[in-house]
């Protein structure tokens, strides 16, 4: 491969990347581009089907030279999902079923839209995609053009948005330490969790003289409620090859590895084959570009261990161990895996490189905010009507977040908090809703950025609960090494059930609290650092929550079982349907009087209110 | 009765002495055999671990250890339809908990546990990464997203035959 042949693919291919994009239709002969998501999210709805379907009808209607099909990474609105693009006219149909594809192939014959499919808002149909108000604020680096590129050729869609033109740009024109400079000069900062700037982490690395160095991708996504890694990964795959050779030049590293979670199939099939097709077309392997420069990848694949994203702990796992986190110092960049020096960069990190270098240091730099550079992508998930992925400048707000590209809150309930971070993080309270997404902002409220998990909850979760169920979580996930955060973190989730049951006093709250910090400041690696986040950030700003838990053994949000009960009111006409429902006999009364309930015996299951067909069992 | 017969067909056997033979001596390659020895008969068997370390020339204790450590790897066999719950964040705020509470009633089993006719195993996993399906279940790798508890009966009896 060299620069002719790079400019020969992207000259075949840029006419039909032109006109999806620009919407120029000079140059294809054809009329429509239908576009299928094919992430993991509108597979799961049965994309694929809707893809055969649409390949199907199309050819049975003899339009194969009109209308042409293809797959396409993840647009991000995954709850809408299947989601369908109709490209010149930039159209998004939504939820479509195999039973919407013969009127919308019938509709493209006659050049029109089908009205019904398209997003809707305050009741009106938005016939452009980027008019949607989930789009509107969207900037996209780390995900950009992923919603042009079809997946069956995505190398050549690739090349042809002057994909490995950086690389190029790299091993033929700037020395290694340049490239270190442009990337340390954009500011850009790490997107898996701790944020540390990744150029110094590359120039820590660049100066140490060795003869073998690594670099490494994480892709190991283990925070709950996260999945960009997965629909980057798994929509533009090239762009992480494209960066972890550019990396390697700069190093002087020869040998990539990917260290991926196994949940992930998909986005393992499609790294794979992208992989393959770049070592195919030389831009992996020996002497790329016609230089001295050689660089191979492999994927290795994880087993479900969340430790294994501590980047200590992921070098032991592919080095074939347990994966148990080491001491740092010595930090990856002078001794990591198989001892040598090696870079270790999260998947969306990686996924801004090439831009960096295509378009400069300073254009980045004027993305963001002072402390922080460039973009974010969000996983806004939970109570919150457009749930999906979405990218951002630093420094928006998180109203502007959860209010306008989010939609709000569903069924009219009240925000409560957002939940960011994952374990290691916190929440952030109604009253700091205007807060500015950034590293520093975040932090200052006890929350962190983390890989960008925005779990939205509404007055129906108990915060207590919440922060009960990061510690399941946390209990089940530690590695078991070092005894704070073995033990620790049972001990904190063993007084918070005591909370949660109507148990506990408030010496168990101080108790709490002075353990949460011990654990912090004791533990080995970062996951049991930062475990007690959840906890202590709930107490921050819902302490009031915990309080009536212990004093008044109540659970506003009616989730704690134990501290719920069921009762029956005067509505009740005696028809006894719940006593017979009730597994445990505690439900009691007199044919046509009011039954009821020996709060004694009840065990909370809620089968009688389910049974009841008058409304009269309610939970106080 | 002959070893090859405890541990599964003679194709799967087969199978994994060539994985054996591939990476004979090679230790560090012991998560990929794993990987591959689950993925050729559903699960580990016990008899493997082994055959492995001997071919792996790693410690048998080593073997072990590392597949207790990650929960993907299983010394027990899978089920016909093995369902898996995601108990991530945006599920659990969803009410992925009611859902698999209905699931586990449903088949009369605890996480883990076998149905007793062997159809059914219910297991949960930390995040499918279909967060905007929340809650969100996988059956024997299919997902099903945004389950609700009314769903459940439906689902579950899609599958008895």
């Amino acid at each position: 491969m060299n620069i002719c042949e790079l400019e020969k693919i992207k000259q075949q291919f840029i006419k039909e990347i032109n006109f999806r994009k620009l919407g120029d239709t000079s140059g294809v002969e054809y009329k429509y581009d239908v576009m299928v998501c094919g992430g993991t999210g509108c597979r799961s709805c049965k994309s694929k089907k809707v893809q055969d379907a649409l390949e199907e009808t199309v050819k049975a209607k003899g339009l194969e030279n009109l209308v042409k099909v293809h797959g396409v990474g993840c647009f991000g609105l995954c709850v809408n999902g299947p989601i369908v693009l109709i490209y010149p006219n930039d159209a998004l149909y939504e939820k479509v079923a195999v039973e919407d594809v013969e009127e919308i192939v019938s509709s493209l014959a006659e050049d029109k839209l089908v009205e019904r499919l398209l997003h809707h808002e305050d009741g009106k149909a938005i016939e452009k995609k980027d008019e949607m108000s989930f789009c509107k604020k969207q900037r996209y680096i780390a995900r950009n053009n992923s919603e042009f590129m079809c997946l069956e050729n995505i190398l050549e869609d690739y090349i042809a948005l002057d994909g490995y033109r950086a690389l190029h740009k790299v091993v033929s024109e700037m020395k290694p330490e340049e490239v270190v400079k442009v990337i340390s000069d954009s500011g850009l900062r790490g997107r898996g969790g701790a944020g540390f700037p990744t150029g110094k982490k590359w120039e820590f690395t660049r100066v140490v003289e060795a003869e073998q160095k690594y670099v490494i991708c994480n892709a190991d996504e283990g925070d709950p409620g996260a999945f960009m890694d997965r629909s980057i990964i798994e929509s533009n795959p090239h762009a992480i090859i494209e960066a972890m050779a550019i990396c390697g030049y700069a190093i002087g590293a020869n040998k990539g590895f990917v260290y991926l979670r196994a949940e992930y199939p998909l986005a393992g099939e499609r790294l794979q084959k992208a992989i393959d097709d770049a070592t195919a077309r030389g831009l992996l392997g020996e002497k790329i570009f016609g230089t001295d420069f050689s660089f191979e990848l492999e994927i290795k694949y994880g087993a479900g261990a969340f430790v294994c994203g501590e980047e200590t702990a992921l070098m032991r796992s592919i080095e074939g161990n347990r994966g148990e986190p080491t001491l740092k110092p010595p930090y990856p960049a002078t001794k990591g895996l198989y001892g040598c020096p090696t870079v270790i960069n999260n998947v969306e990190t990686l996924a801004n490189v090439a831009q960096i270098i295509n378009n400069g240091a300073e254009w980045y730099n004027q993305i963001g905010t002072p402390d922080s550079k460039g973009t974010k992508v969000f996983a806004l998930t939970g109570k919150i009507n457009n749930s999906g992925l979405i990218e951002l400048p630093m420094g928006t707000t998180i109203r502007e977040i959860i209010y306008e590209i989010g939609g709000g809150i569903p069924n009219g309930k009240k925000f409560k908090a957002v939940q960011m971070g994952g374990p290691s993080g916190g929440c952030i309270p109604e009253q700091h809703l205007d807060t500015p997404i950034d590293y520093k902002s975040l932090s200052e409220l006890g929350s962190m950025m983390g890989s960008g998990g925005m779990i939205v909850v509404d007055e129906d979760t108990c915060m207590v609960d919440l922060a009960k169920f990061f510690l399941q979580f946390t209990r089940d996930e530690s590695c078991g090494k070092c005894t704070p955060c073995r033990i620790g973190n049972k001990r904190i989730l063993e007084i918070l059930t005591k909370i949660t049951d109507g148990e506990a006093t408030m010496d168990d709250l101080d108790e709490l609290e002075k353990l949460c910090h011990y654990v912090k400041d004791n533990s080995l690696c970062g996951l049991g650092q930062t475990s007690p986040n959840p906890v202590l950030s709930t107490l921050r700003y819902f302490r009031d929550e915990y309080i009536e838990h212990i004093k008044d053994h109540k659970c506003r949000a009616g989730v704690c079982k134990k501290l719920s009960k069921y009762v029956i009111t005067d509505k009740c006409i005696g028809c006894s349907a719940c006593s017979r429902q009730c597994p445990v006999g505690a439900i009691s009364g007199e044919i046509r009087s009011k039954f009821n309930i020996d709060q004694e015996k009840c065990i909370k299951c809620g089968k009688c209110c389910e049974t009841c067909r008058f409304g009269a069992i309610v939970k106080e | 009765m002959c070893e090859c017969v405890r541990l599964g067909t003679e194709n799967q056997v087969a199978e994994f002495e060539a994985v054996l033979e591939q990476n004979k001596g090679n230790g560090e390659n012991v998560m990929e055999v794993l990987q591959k020895t689950q993925g050729i008969f559903g699960y580990i068997p016990e008899l493997t671990v082994a055959k492995i370390a001997n071919a792996l020339q790693i410690a048998e204790s080593k073997v072990y250890g590392i597949i207790t450590f990650y929960s993907q790897f299983s010394l027990t066999p899978k089920a016909k339809y093995n369902l898996d719950i995601c108990l991530g964040t945006a599920c659990f705020v969803m009410g992925a908990q009611e859902v698999l509470d209905k699931i586990l009633a449903k088949l009369g089993v605890r996480v883990g546990e076998m149905t007793k006719d062997g159809k059914w195993i219910v297991t949960s996993c930390r995040c499918l990464g279909c967060c905007g399906l929340a809650p969100a279940i996988t059956i024997n790798g299919e997902v099903y997203g945004k389950v609700k508890v009314e769903d459940v009966d439906k689902i579950i009896d899609s599958f008895e035959d």
